[in-house]
């Protein structure tokens, strides 16, 4: 029973510590935005405009709820929680320092692309159930966007899940720290680059943010949602892109631990708890996120999955077998 | 520990209710569904019993039969699809080039 | 307790069954089966096979049930529903499929395997589920798994082929 309750603080402290910093990052973006293209982003509410998150959260969950009338109704009202489900579900496999992880479950890294892919329904439903061209075009760009960049994720983690040996994100951080390099971005340089590119697109992001893209649809399977419903697909993307950025520094930057080189160097450097380290390296991540989008132009939908399936998975396949050699010349 | 009987039986009435909605339907899309539904009760059959004779080859079949199930549905599908434009129709009955002459009673 | 949890599943997983195979609304019949699919994937949680509940999920929801939504919006669900419902002779074909339910079923719950192989639940937690799966599947299976990327490779290219419109 204590046990319980003990996991159902830790799993409340998650959740907040994460939806906090979902509210913040997007306050971050604007504000990068904004300087990239020198503006001021945000200024009005409260100093430099830190309160800005809290003032828009308050205002999109007390506008009214609208669903349109030829909607399929019951489908429209549940694709935002589909879709927030099974993005949430994900930070229960994650471990966020050594010993500080909801679930150790042995087949983590194949929970995460499983509610990936379950978590499409939601968006390809929202489409479907609006009865509006934009939305249904917009999901559908949606769903083979995302079911293309999916196999060049998976490829990319089953270089990772093959130097590792294990399908558990803890022993995969382990095995990594106990490599010469310390990380495996350095040998796995194309998984890691074809791992970066395709969470840009898992996620729905710039420059492969085409299901939303208000140029020429309106605002994709979005379009027909408000309010509420609207804030829960917003705070979807954002969960997702955390993960994403906990995936990346877990598989490929050594997640809590830092190489062992460096701490050979500068010993004091591990004392410094792990989670820090993982901020870190997650921080960075996102940062990359709100960079690209400031930068790139979006590309075509011809462009986007020829690049998902001319270019990543073979670079994946390639990726793979230089893994394999790598592991039977025990490298 | 539940007996394995409990288990096969679920499968064994979810591959019925699958079968049976194959032989009835006409709608080609929700034969493929049945033959779906018919799919997942061989599969919990042979994972009961692989979990239950203490042998992993149960689970080795399941997995050869989901790669083979996701290969097949590709064709049937994209066949389906072929005929609907040839037809403009998903009715089964309508595809009866290679039967004999209807009996009309 | 596990009697309660595994009642539940049955009648769910009945229930759903039901439900997917009776809707009107193609959509609304895949949606079912994906219910039916995740509820699969928890039952193989409980016989102790997480790697094939995952690869449930991931292929069966990511891949073939997102197929079964692209064919059913590619030729409009609206229009699947008009059609005649059930075959010509369908009560006869009912009965068939009754009489092969129950003699299945019969054959199955009087089945009870003597076999005992050597994964145990110890074994299997020991060495851990993903690893004995593939230790079988890449040593006594290689032939097995070859030809299944075949049969994976001979499909891809079929509706390639069907997909292509003459010119």
């Amino acid at each position: 029973m204590i046990e319980l309750l003990i996991m159902l603080i830790k799993t409340t402290v998650v959740f907040a510590i994460v939806l906090t910093h979902v509210a913040y990052t997007t306050y971050a973006e604007r504000k990068l935005i904004g300087r990239a293209q020198a503006r001021m982003g945000p200024m009005e509410v409260g100093p430099h405009g830190l309160l800005q998150p809290i003032a828009d959260f308050i205002k999109i969950f007390f506008k009214e709820d609208i669903v349109p009338i030829n909607a399929e109704r019951f489908i429209f009202q549940i694709a935002p929680l589909i879709v927030l489900i099974f993005t949430m579900i994900n930070l229960t496999v994650i471990p966020f320092s050594s010993n500080f992880i909801l679930a150790d479950l042995n087949v983590g890294l194949l929970f995460i692309l499983a509610s990936a892919s379950v978590s499409v329904y939601g968006i390809i439903l929202a489409g479907w159930s609006s009865n509006s061209k934009y939305s249904f075009l917009g999901g559908l760009r949606s769903a083979s966007q995302v079911l293309s960049y999916e196999i060049a994720l998976g490829l990319s983690l089953a270089g990772v899940v093959l130097a590792a040996g294990s399908l558990n994100l803890r022993d995969i951080v382990i095995a990594q720290h106990n490599t010469a390099l310390g990380i495996y971005a350095i040998p796995q340089i194309i998984g890691f680059v074809v791992f970066v590119i395709a969470a840009f697109a898992e996620t729905n992001r710039a420059p492969f943010d085409l299901p939303e893209a208000e140029t020429e649809l309106v605002a994709g399977y979005l379009t027909e949602y408000s309010a509420f419903r609207y804030a829960l697909f917003f705070l979807a993307e954002y969960v997702a892109m955390y993960i994403m950025a906990f995936l990346c520094a877990l598989c490929f930057l050594g997640g809590w631990t830092i190489p062992k080189f460096i701490t050979d160097i500068l010993p004091f450097l591990d004392k410094v708890p792990g989670i820090i380290w993982f901020a870190i390296k997650v921080y960075a991540f996102i940062f990359l996120y709100i960079w690209v989008r400031a930068t790139l132009p979006r590309y075509r939908f011809d462009q986007l999955l020829n690049i998902g399936w001319k270019v990543l998975i073979p670079a994946g396949l390639v990726n793979l077998i230089i893994i394999a050699f790598l592991k039977r010349l025990s490298l | 520990m539940i007996p394995v009987e409990y288990y096969l039986a679920l499968s064994g009435l979810i591959f019925g209710m699958g079968l049976i909605s194959l032989l009835i339907n006409r709608n080609l899309i929700i034969v493929f569904i049945s033959l779906e539904v018919m799919l997942a009760g061989v599969n919990l059959a042979l994972v009961s019993l692989a979990h239950y004779m203490n042998d992993i080859r149960g689970q080795l079949i399941a997995i050869f039969s989901i790669a083979v199930a996701a290969g097949s549905v590709a064709v049937g599908l994209s066949l389906l699809v072929a005929n609907f434009q040839l037809k403009k129709t998903l009715d089964s009955e309508e595809f009866s080039e290679l039967r004999e002459e209807l009996r009309n009673d | 307790m596990i009697y309660l949890i595994f009642a539940y599943f049955c009648l769910s997983m009945i229930g759903i069954t039901v439900m997917a195979l009776t809707r009107k609304n193609p959509v609304h019949a895949v949606m079912w089966l994906l219910l039916l699919f995740l509820h699969v994937a928890v039952v193989y949680l409980f016989l102790n096979a997480e790697f094939l509940a995952m690869v449930q999920v991931i292929v069966y929801a990511g891949a073939i049930l997102v197929m079964f939504l692209f064919t059913i919006f590619f030729l409009g669900a609206k229009e699947l529903t008009k059609e005649k419902r059930y075959t010509q002779v369908w009560e006869g074909r009912l009965l068939i499929g009754l009489a092969m339910t129950a003699t299945g079923i019969v054959t199955f719950s009087v089945a009870s395997p003597s076999y005992r192989g050597k994964y145990t639940i110890e074994y299997i937690e020991k060495v851990g589920n993903v690893k004995s799966v593939g230790e079988m599947l890449f040593n006594e299976y290689s032939l097995a798994f070859l030809m299944l990327g075949v049969i994976l490779l001979v499909p891809m290219v079929a509706v390639g082929l069907i997909a292509r419109r003459p010119r």
